[in-house]
């Protein structure tokens, strides 16, 4: 296959960015997008020039790191795909592709495609836990939970943090990376005792690290490769309500 | 043996060792505490259980990781489950049952006292990671569900669905977060550590990378703990992380830290075949796939070349014409052998000309007869009376998919195939390193006051790791063991004020790093990094991989000396060092994989003997298994680094005294 890619560079934070035009000429549809964007570092540094810096690890699927907001979608065309997993067999000879950052006043952009996502670390922070020291725990069994409960905690927490929810949102809203750990850990009873406390700190976090409000358009979930459900945010409005009445 | 190597294991009868030294182990007072400053690097299960537990008890911790959340680290990508001896399923399991299987399935090349502690506190982990609000799989009425994995016949491994390592990760990581938010923490995400700073022989420190700035960064910490992770990127293709590097290991080793056991690495049965040259790396399929597929080539070599040829389709190859290998050569283990027998076996399969896929490197994992048989059982429940196969297909299909979905998603994507209709083509590829770091009963490296956790180190897994014990180790490491293990040294160093970082120590350890930084920019050649990794990958996987043999392995050697002196003299990094720089990164990774490499084949070629993951060809029996030599090898290979390229070999004698050493046998 033959591909254009029109990819954003940019210097550093400081710096203003523009994108840049590539062609490549030799893709294989069995590549996936980052493999495609390894073939074009690979021309690059040949040719004498910067390659371009793009955040990625697992490569699988699962770690959350790769981040690329490709025309117009995050994680590209394919539902339920990151961008490591999405492949060329997906888009066709010929085909033009912009690619840019994460676009969201709190994922400010570090280079290129990377963008600095810590504001979720600090979220996290706030309460995204349950306050058990290690060597506190009673035998695992001692605690019978529903698999119907045990299930729908492991699909909210199966979240990947990647923040393609903030790149399709309008409002770069956090409410879905949010509302899945809240969901998850209200679900289950360890999570009870602290999970007033615990949404009130997160929302107001997410809050102060500048993340838009949420409108409903659903974007968020249409987009997330986890396919985590909008429900999240209604259980997580639900008990911001209830958690706002109840305290104080 | 060696003298040098003291283990530190205690005295006394095995299940009693760890209680008793938990409760003769000298304490740190809360107040000492609150002065005392640990480095954790790495942020995988084992760091980041570390760094949360350390901080809890009141040490002050500062994390380290090169991604850009602690949450990425590659624990996250690991699949099937976790072992604990809980013997919840009432089936025979016990400490000294998952103890035995270890100390087997690793062929006895690993320690009895190490790894009897890691089947005491197994049954903690499980406890502390529901407390979490870790969501096991879970039964109807609320109790925890088991699994199988190969090399034991219990089900003692607990599961996620096949995102285990995630959700516990998960765990860990909010862990860590909330000790972060409490002031107890010190978080630097990317940051790569470049070297350890050593003042009178003692671990005081790092040598950090701001990877966004450039800018190299000192830090002292009383004690320094590393948790890495694996080496298997050496290979460049394999099943880690394309970050995942031997970096901070390899300072380590260089700074005095002896190395373990560097050539046994874990070759994982089933993963998906490499698809052309450009691949960067391979993808796993759970061993926990294992549980129900069965795996098998065509009987008949002419179908197997109508396969290659794209003439044949799997389905249409009778019941009497395939040859479930496993099943066959392993009648009471079956599919569930050992990660080595099963890579091995495959190997034999495919050498001798019966292997699939255009390439010839590739064998069916089936789960037709799976499908059916759950379908059954779905019937039954339903009391469908005589269904047809079609519904049986049905029924069976929906089982399989609440069970296995998110990896029969991920296989499809991949290949473009759908599982569920047709069986899943895998191939070994390198999946974990049980070599690393030399500890001792402590976890401490021959570097006083230096720790290594979990893959990092090469303690528990002997030549060969059983599934689901990387996830219990990493976190009994972080857990239960380091955070006892850490206060024997600190409680003698507690009279020592930080070290501030313009000691001498430190300024000559940044200058160094900064000097091979510059080095690496300077060369300004004519090939990529990538180009060197890919050869070096090539090498080690062809020589020092499934299989081996001396004269390979010699070649091996000046071949990897070769290659390394032209990396030195032509690659080419572009860009700065004081600017994001991912070829940087990765250059400084490499330049280390290229020194490993060698002493990895060096190791193999030192061992005159095949065992669990290291198979000698000289070495087997005549029906091609493994041949083990006790009598000469029953020793961890220690590693000494003397000078540049220079090592000095040293023997820890392994010492059964309450599992009595057999050839080990699946059949």
């Amino acid at each position: 296959m033959k591909i254009t890619l029109k990819v954003w560079r940019q210097k550093n934070n400081a710096a203003k960015g523009q994108f840049e035009t590539y062609k490549l000429d030799h893709v294989s549809e069995d590549m996936s997008f980052l493999e495609m964007f390894d073939v074009l570092n690979e021309q690059l540094i040949n040719e004498g020039k910067e390659p371009v810096v793009f955040d990625h690890d697992c490569r699988e699927g699962i770690c959350g790191m790769c981040s690329m907001y490709i025309n117009g979608r995050p994680h590209g065309p394919k539902n339920a795909v990151t961008t490591c997993q999405l492949h060329m067999r997906s888009f066709k000879d010929g085909d033009i592709i912009v690619v840019e950052p994460w676009r969201a006043a709190a994922f400010p952009v570090l280079k290129d495609l990377s963008v600095d996502r810590s504001s979720f670390d600090r979220i996290m922070s706030a309460g995204g836990f349950v306050s058990v020291n290690t060597g506190n725990a009673q035998d695992a069994n001692n605690l019978p939970i529903g698999k119907e409960i045990a299930d729908e905690a492991f699909s909210s927490a199966a979240c990947i943090g990647c923040g393609a929810c903030v790149a399709a949102c309008k409002n770069a809203s956090a409410m879905l990376f949010v509302s899945a750990k809240v969901s998850q850990l209200a679900l289950l009873p360890q999570g009870q005792p602290e999970a007033r406390k615990r949404v009130l700190a997160m929302v107001n976090q997410m809050d102060a690290e500048g993340f838009g409000a949420c409108t409903n358009t659903g974007a968020c979930s249409a987009e997330c490769p986890k396919e985590i459900s909008l429900s999240n945010i209604a259980r997580m409005n639900r008990e911001y309500l209830s958690a706002g009445i109840i305290a104080e | 043996m060696s003298n040098i190597l003291d283990s530190k294991i205690p005295e006394g009868p095995i299940d009693q060792k760890w209680t008793k030294y938990k409760s003769s182990v000298a304490l740190v007072n809360p107040a000492n505490k609150r002065s005392i400053e640990i480095i954790v690097v790495g942020t995988g299960l084992a760091g980041a259980s570390a760094a949360a537990t350390l901080a809890e008890m009141g040490y002050k911790v500062k994390a380290f990781c090169f991604q850009d959340s602690p949450r990425r680290a590659h624990s996250i990508a690991a699949q099937g489950g976790i072992n604990a001896a809980k013997n919840y399923q009432n089936d025979g399991d016990s400490v000294y049952r998952l103890f035995y299987d270890t100390i087997k399935g690793g062929d006895y090349r690993a320690r009895e006292g190490n790894v009897h502690r890691l089947a005491e506190v197994s049954s903690s982990i499980i406890d502390q990671c529901v407390a979490q609000g870790v969501p096991f799989a879970r039964e109807y009425g609320g109790m925890l569900s088991n699994r199988s994995f190969g090399g034991t016949q219990v089900q003692r491994t607990f599961y996620a669905a096949g995102q285990t390592g995630q959700q516990l990760l998960l765990g860990a990581y909010s862990a860590l977060q909330r000790q972060v938010g409490m002031g107890n923490v010190t978080l630097h995400a990317r940051h790569e550590m470049m070297d350890v700073v050593t003042i009178d022989g003692k671990a005081r420190g790092i040598i950090a990378r701001d990877l966004v700035s450039g800018k190299l960064e000192r830090h002292f910490g009383h004690a320094v703990v590393l948790a890495t992770g694996g080496y298997g990127n050496v290979f460049f293709l394999s099943t880690n992380a394309m970050g995942s590097n031997v970096t901070a290991a390899w300072k380590a080793h260089k700074k005095g830290a002896f190395f373990g056991n560097p050539c046994f690495t874990q070759i994982h049965p089933t993963c998906i075949p490499v698809s052309g040259d450009h691949q960067s790396k391979l993808t796993l399929m759970s061993e926990s796939l294992r549980n129900d597929g069965r795996i098998w080539v065509p009987a008949r070599k002419e179908d197997a070349e109508a396969v290659r040829a794209g003439q044949l389709k799997p389905n249409d190859i009778a019941e009497e014409n395939r040859d479930y290998y496993l099943e066959r050569r392993y009648p009471a283990f079956g599919n569930l052998v050992p990660r080595d027998v099963a890579s091995r076996a495959a190997k034999e399969r495919c050498d001798a000309g019966f292997g699939v896929n255009k390439t010839g490197q590739a064998v069916y994992l089936d789960y037709a007869a799976a499908i059916e048989r759950y379908g059954k059982i779905e019937a039954t429940k339903k009391n469908l009376i005589n269904p047809d196969k079609a519904t049986l297909i049905v029924l069976g299909k929906a089982v399989v998919k609440e069970k296995y979905g998110n990896l029969f998603d991920m296989y499809e994507q991949i290949t473009g195939v759908n599982p569920y209709n047709e069986p899943m083509q895998i191939y070994p590829a390198v999946h974990y390193t049980m070599g690393g770091l030399w500890v001792d009963y402590n976890l401490m490296t021959t570097v006083p006051g230096l720790y290594a956790i979990g893959e990092a180190n090469f303690s528990d897994h002997g030549a060969n790791r059983l599934g689901a014990s990387a996830l219990m180790q990493g976190l009994a490491d972080g857990y239960f063991v380091l955070p006892y293990t850490i206060g024997a040294y600190l409680s003698t160093d507690i009279r020592t004020k930080a070290i501030p970082t313009d000691h001498e120590a430190f300024v000559e350890a940044e200058n160094k790093v900064k000097a091979v930084i510059d080095h690496l920019i300077n060369v300004k050649g004519t090939k990529s990094v990538d180009y060197f990794h890919k050869i070096l990958g090539k090498i080690i996987w062809n020589e020092c991989g499934m299989s081996r043999n001396a004269e390979a392995l010699k070649k091996a050697i000046t071949d990897v000396q070769a290659l390394r002196a032209e990396f030195w003299s032509s690659v080419r990094v572009p860009g700065t060092a004081d600017e994001f720089n991912t070829e940087l990164e990765k250059a400084g990774r490499v330049a280390d994989f290229l020194e490993l490499g060698e002493l990895m084949c060096k190791d193999a070629l030192e061992r005159n003997e095949s065992c669990g993951g290291h198979f000698r060809e000289e070495y087997q029996t005549e029906e091609g298994e493994a041949l083990r030599d006790d009598e000469n090898f029953s020793f961890v290979s220690a590693w000494e680094l003397t000078g540049d390229n220079q090592w000095n070999l040293h023997k820890e004698e392994l010492k059964y005294e309450n599992i009595k050493i057999a050839a080990r046998s699946y059949k």
